[in-house]
């Protein structure tokens, strides 16, 4: 392809036509015009936001000042204040995510395998369940996250046959809880885990498992020796995709939660924007949230992740 | 013994994880006969009265189309700067690579709770009304990252002889790239747009911080959750899913044949 070469000096000399010089050029140039209009948006709406976010965060709020007025500071306070006022709501949020992520994967990789490697040779079947698996995606996820509020209501019958076996106290409830904001962020994501671990695992080599049955392994020592190392990108990329939503996430909480012990830290951003008026702290605590998460994903990725993820 | 036991266990797990996901569609599909008047919580009898008259409730209607419109240009202004950035960064260079790619990947590392209160900041502070404009540019932000991140994929994946051997047989590199090029990203595209459709459409966290009183479909069921929502929205809510079964399975029959009529080749 290239034309250039390094002559004895070092110097790289171009060998190319004055012609095809130009027309590599012009190329160039219609790259920046594919690249730009959208870069522009990113950075727009994306990039500029956060700084505004990052100043917002340092706001002050003047002496008699009303509500929802305030001035450019460098107010550093902030953080001190949410942090120590929300540090609960912040560990929870995490706590709840990863109690979810690891409860999705538990239950994701068995349905990714199921229809990846198992049902391989019945096209049909395989077909079905991954039309299932993708049509949640288009039907409203807070319409079936309060579906299963009443599911799981006092008076309907998953509580009344699990009070009636003694499994669930005959005072305790099923909704409110941790457990129903820690089930709804694992019900809802889990499409989000599936996906990508199916797409690693539809290109597994069965002959592979065939080959360590051979040499005496068991079923359980080849997976754990040959299909989960080879699935791991997937479980690594659904991981990601379940965590960091989940830890945001506010939906799940406020309509499967209560006000004591499940409120996550999108709530109370939420709150502060909204019924609060405190930006300044809303916007710390968004920042933190991010920040976080961004270091919490990085020592993640420095740890399990691979070079061809990125 | 112990051997045929273990074949059913991760059928089983996997088999009772697909109920798992289907029992809430399931109860919106049941619950949308349900004649239910203003709350639809418990069950009072079959009627077909909801699926004859969906907009029966108030504001049920309007927010879909809201939420319709919305998707639709969002989804396409996505999809389209979505692709032209992958297409560019991949077939041309740059200096400024790697600030591109964060400025790419970091949208999908964000929670949507920070990039709609991000979004709430700059607003706020440009003085823009909330409303129909800044969901639109709210949701083509989010959507645009899943675009370029799908499509780029796509255009790596493409093998660079076939354009080279286009401009071979006296092709333009214009011509080469309608003719060759494009046609083979048309499926990844298409994906692109649907993804960023259902998430538009879904999105119920960044629409919340960035319109102001604008309702979307997924804002008036949150709303109407606290106090009951009416069975239209479960008639809503199941056609959306029927319809997505369609588009699904039509894709899927789509690709199968075309397999098999490449293996036939």
């Amino acid at each position: 392809m290239s034309k250039m070469v390094m002559t004895k000096k070092g110097k790289i000399a171009d060998l190319r036509s004055a012609e095809e010089i130009k027309a590599e050029r012009r190329k160039g140039r219609t790259g920046v015009y594919l690249v730009v209009p959208g870069m522009l948006v990113l950075f727009l709406f994306f990039a500029l936001p956060v700084i505004v976010l990052l100043s917002m965060s340092l706001y002050a709020r003047p002496e008699g000042a009303e509500i929802g007025e305030f001035v450019p500071a460098l107010e550093f306070g902030n953080y001190v204040t949410v942090l120590s006022a929300y540090w609960s709501e912040l560990v929870r949020s995490f706590g709840f995510a990863l109690i979810a992520t690891v409860l999705a994967l538990l239950i994701g990789y068995p349905m990714a395998y199921l229809v990846a490697v198992r049902l391989r040779q019945h096209g049909l079947l395989q077909g079905i369940l991954l039309v299932l698996l993708i049509a949640p995606f288009f039907s409203s996820f807070i319409l079936r996250t309060q579906a299963w509020k009443q599911i799981l209501a006092d008076e309907g019958w998953v509580a009344q046959t699990l009070k009636l076996i003694a499994v669930l106290p005959a005072d305790g409830h099923l909704t409110a809880t941790p457990f129903a904001v820690v089930a709804g962020l694992t019900y809802n994501f889990l499409p989000f885990m599936v996906l990508p671990i199916y797409a690693n695992l539809g290109r597994l080599d069965t002959r592979l498992l065939e080959a360590s049955g051979d040499l005496y392994a068991s079923p359980m020592t080849s997976f754990f020796k040959v299909t989960l190392p080879l699935s791991a990108p997937g479980v690594f990329a659904g991981t990601l995709l379940t965590f960091i939503p989940a830890a945001g996430d506010y939906v799940n909480a406020a309509l499967l939660g209560n006000n004591r012990n499940t409120t996550m830290i999108g709530q109370v951003i939420d709150s502060r924007f909204f019924k609060v008026i405190d930006y300044p702290g809303a916007a710390a605590l968004s920042f933190i949230l991010m920040l976080s998460i961004l270091i919490l994903v990085t020592l993640y990725i420095r740890r399990f992740g691979t070079k061809e993820l990125m | 013994m112990k051997q045929k036991i273990g074949r059913w266990i991760i059928p089983g797990i996997g088999g009772l994880a697909f109920v798992y996901l289907l029992v809430p569609i399931a109860y919106i599909f049941v619950f949308s006969f349900n004649d239910a008047g203003r709350t639809n919580l418990e069950w009072r009898g079959f009627t077909f009265g909801n699926w004859q008259n969906p907009c029966g409730a108030p504001a049920v209607c309007e927010s879909l189309v809201n939420s319709l419109q919305v998707g639709v240009v969002a989804t396409i202004v996505s999809t389209a700067l979505g692709t032209c950035i992958a297409i560019g960064l991949v077939r041309y260079k740059f200096r400024f690579r790697k600030l591109t790619d964060v400025l790419i990947i970091l949208p999908l590392a964000t929670p949507e709770v920070v990039l709609g209160a991000s979004l709430l900041a700059q607003f706020l502070n440009l003085g823009w009304e909330l409303g129909y404009t800044t969901i639109v540019i709210a949701h083509i932000v989010f959507c645009m990252s899943f675009v370029i991140v799908t499509v780029r994929a796509r255009v790596s994946s493409l093998d660079p002889r076939l354009e080279e051997a286009a401009a071979d047989l006296y092709s333009t590199p214009r011509a080469a790239f309608w003719k060759i090029t494009f046609p083979l990203l048309v499926p990844g595209i298409v994906a692109a747009a649907l993804l960023s459709f259902a998430m538009s459409f879904d999105d119920f966290i960044i629409t919340n911080f960035n319109s102001g009183t604008f309702q979307t479909f997924p804002k008036f069921i949150y709303v109407a959750a606290t106090r009951g929502i009416p069975a239209q929205a479960n008639v809503i809510g199941s056609a959306m899913f029927i319809a997505a079964l369609l588009v699904v399975i039509v894709g899927q029959v789509m690709a199968y044949r075309r397999r098999k009529r490449l293996a036939q080749r």
